[in-house]
């Protein structure tokens, strides 16, 4: 045990290494005064400058404000669509189509972005010759195309939460008289709930991520915020773009670390209640 | 004249209509919770991929739509017209294969680095402490959260001739001057690995840490080293994973397009690049679709098994559950 202990846990140290030296490095040249992001510039930094110059570039804050209203949009969306195609898959046994339904919600997470990209565009190109709609390409065709991947990653988060649970409570209710509406709306949801909340997230992240797909369906005129992002860095490194990284990955890890620590709070407290509850049958 | 405590006619005709009503109502509700969703991907993942089937059998055109048209009509009856040409072009011009096969190359290579790194990783953390193995798994996933474009923009600053790496090998001696690492296939392979990493390690985490370490043991006392313990017992039980791992990174890299583009070579471009240079900048639709249909044809058989690994997986589990609630 102990030499292959040693050996996998090594490297799993190195892999962490790996992981995260190149985001750390981000955050770190993010407050240095210098423009060459790689000269560490000791005199002035480190400094606020390069925040300054982020948050007064028009540009910046509009894509930003275009990703968000996206991202809101088409993660609510996916998370209706991704909650009813996971409950049909995880609850409703054998039905017709199912392994046509498994397939496509399953496949969007694979595919190469440049051939989802490609293919809503000309979807959206034919039925706008065929009858005018949708006018143009920007935030709607953006919207609807992060839709279909944002559901795939929805749909296995229901379906692998709902196969983590028995149908038991669900079979209670239908045995005490509720219909399936009901019993869906008072039983199955509420239990799924946190899932969906963390497919909403999950949704929301690769909308906001999302470059390649918007790229195509984006037509001129409207950018995301990794739009403006990609053709600031294919000319190189530029500071601005570290202190909005900086800024990006303290939202996300400050979110991630509180999540976790709830969860790990009311595991403690659902333990502490099962004693108190086994304590006070005996 | 009804006999007693036989429901009479028309209550019997009533309590069926009642019973018809409410399957009718359950299978309304079911047709609409399989429906919409399955409505949506049809339309948005089906049909785009006919359209793209369609426009690849086009030839392009000064207008708008830039392609022509699959039918022209002669007296109200639709006449084909396919045209093969963008295909021809894409199995003459050498530039096309060359540019397939080394994405194809550059994935598989991608894929066993990735593997001989996470597999590892996947091993320490199944075998680390339950406290531990919660604060390792959010370390892994973290990634997944911040932006994938800026985790491979930040590999630029470290990369490039006055980056990081390069500062630190010429302050150590181990170079007078600066190594060229930046568009390079070593740099494309960084990215590739650095960005899939969790990919590969998360399906074979999930698989490692439902092997019995009672087998290991077993094998011990059979006298098997810890290496043959490991080839014979652990391996071969960790296949599943390995697979679906190996598939979620080798699938998307093959049409990779952001990383080839900020940190791959300049002189050699891979397959996702190309379909989007075709269609972006020399407005070639037709044979940017005709792109699209072969990397769809490399890719269909490892979707296909990508599938069947998942759906086994899921359905080992299952049965697995129901065994212990059993």
């Amino acid at each position: 045990m102990s030499r292959r202990g040693l050996f996998s846990r090594t490297a799993l140290v190195l892999g962490l290494v790996f992981l995260y030296v190149p985001i750390l490095s981000l955050i770190v040249y993010s407050f240095n005064n210098s423009r060459l992001v790689t000269v560490w510039d000791a005199a002035h930094s480190p400094t606020l400058k390069w925040y300054g110059v982020l948050l007064s570039d028009g540009q910046v804050l509009d894509a930003a404000w275009l990703s968000l209203r996206v991202a809101v949009c088409a993660a609510t969306t996916a998370a209706v669509l991704g909650t009813l195609a996971g409950t049909a898959l995880a609850r409703f046994g054998a039905f017709r189509g199912r392994s046509l339904l498994l397939g496509m919600t399953t496949a969007p997470i694979v595919m190469p972005e440049v051939i989802s990209g490609l293919s809503l565009l000309l979807l959206f190109v034919v039925v706008q010759q065929a009858i005018g709609w949708p006018r143009g390409m920007g935030a709607l065709t953006i919207t609807l195309a992060h839709v279909s991947f944002c559901m795939a990653y929805v749909t296995v988060v229901i379906q692998s939460r709902l196969a983590g649970f028995d149908e038991s409570l669900e079979e209670a209710a239908q045995d005490l008289g509720a219909r399936p509406a009901k019993v869906f709306w008072r039983i199955t949801l509420p239990l799924i709930l946190p899932a969906v909340l963390a497919g909403w997230l999950l949704a929301f992240t690769l909308s906001w991520d999302d470059l390649v797909i918007s790229q195509f369906v984006a037509g001129p005129g409207s950018s995301t915020l990794p739009m403006v992002i990609f053709s600031k860095v294919r000319l190189g490194v530029s500071p601005d773009v570290n202190a909005l990284a900086t800024l990006m990955v303290s939202v996300v890890a400050s979110g991630v670390i509180i999540a976790t620590l709830w969860m790990r709070h009311r595991q403690r407290r659902r333990e502490r209640d099962m004693q108190l509850a086994a304590a006070a049958n005996l | 004249m009804e006999q007693p405590g036989r429901p009479g006619l028309i209550e019997r005709l009533q309590n069926r209509a009642r019973r018809g009503l409410v399957t009718s109502r359950r299978h309304l509700g079911r047709r609409f919770v399989i429906g919409v969703p399955a409505l949506w991907l049809a339309v948005f993942f089906l049909v785009p991929f006919l359209i793209v089937l369609k426009i690849s059998f086009a030839e392009p055109r000064l207008a708008i739509p830039p392609y022509t048209p699959l039918f022209t009509w002669l007296h109200a009856l639709p006449i084909p017209k396919v045209h093969f040409s963008g295909y021809l072009y894409l199995f003459t011009d050498p530039l096309y294969l060359r540019s397939y096969l080394y994405s194809v190359m550059v994935a598989a290579v991608s894929t066993l680095l990735c593997l001989l790194i996470g597999y590892p990783m996947a091993y320490a953390i199944a075998r680390a402490d339950e406290a531990w193995r919660t604060l390792l798994l959010m370390l892994i996933v973290l990634p997944f959260w911040t932006s994938f474009l800026l985790r491979v923009y930040a590999w630029i600053g470290l990369l490039q001739n006055d980056g990081l790496i390069n500062n630190v090998l010429m302050s150590v001696g181990l170079t007078g001057h600066p190594v060229t690492l930046l568009q390079t296939d070593f740099s494309l392979y960084i990215g590739i690995v650095y960005s899939y990493l969790p990919y590969m390690i998360l399906p074979l985490y999930a698989n490692l840490e439902k092997h019995d370490p009672a087998l290991l043991e077993a094998a011990a006392d059979l006298g098997a080293r810890p290496l043959r313990a490991f080839l014979r017992v652990t391996l071969p039980q960790s296949l599943p994973g390995i697979a679906a791992g190996s598939l979620l990174v080798f699938i998307p890299a093959v049409g990779e397009y952001v990383i080839p583009t900020l940190l791959g070579r300049t002189d050699q471009i891979m397959i996702g690049r190309m379909l989007s240079d075709e269609f972006f900048d020399n407005r070639d639709w037709p044979v940017a679709s005709g792109v699209a249909i072969l990397i769809l044809l490399l890719l269909v058989v490892p979707i296909v098994l990508l599938q069947r690994v998942e759906r086994s997986e899921f359905e080992a589990e299952a049965e697995a559950q129901a065994q212990v609630e059993a």
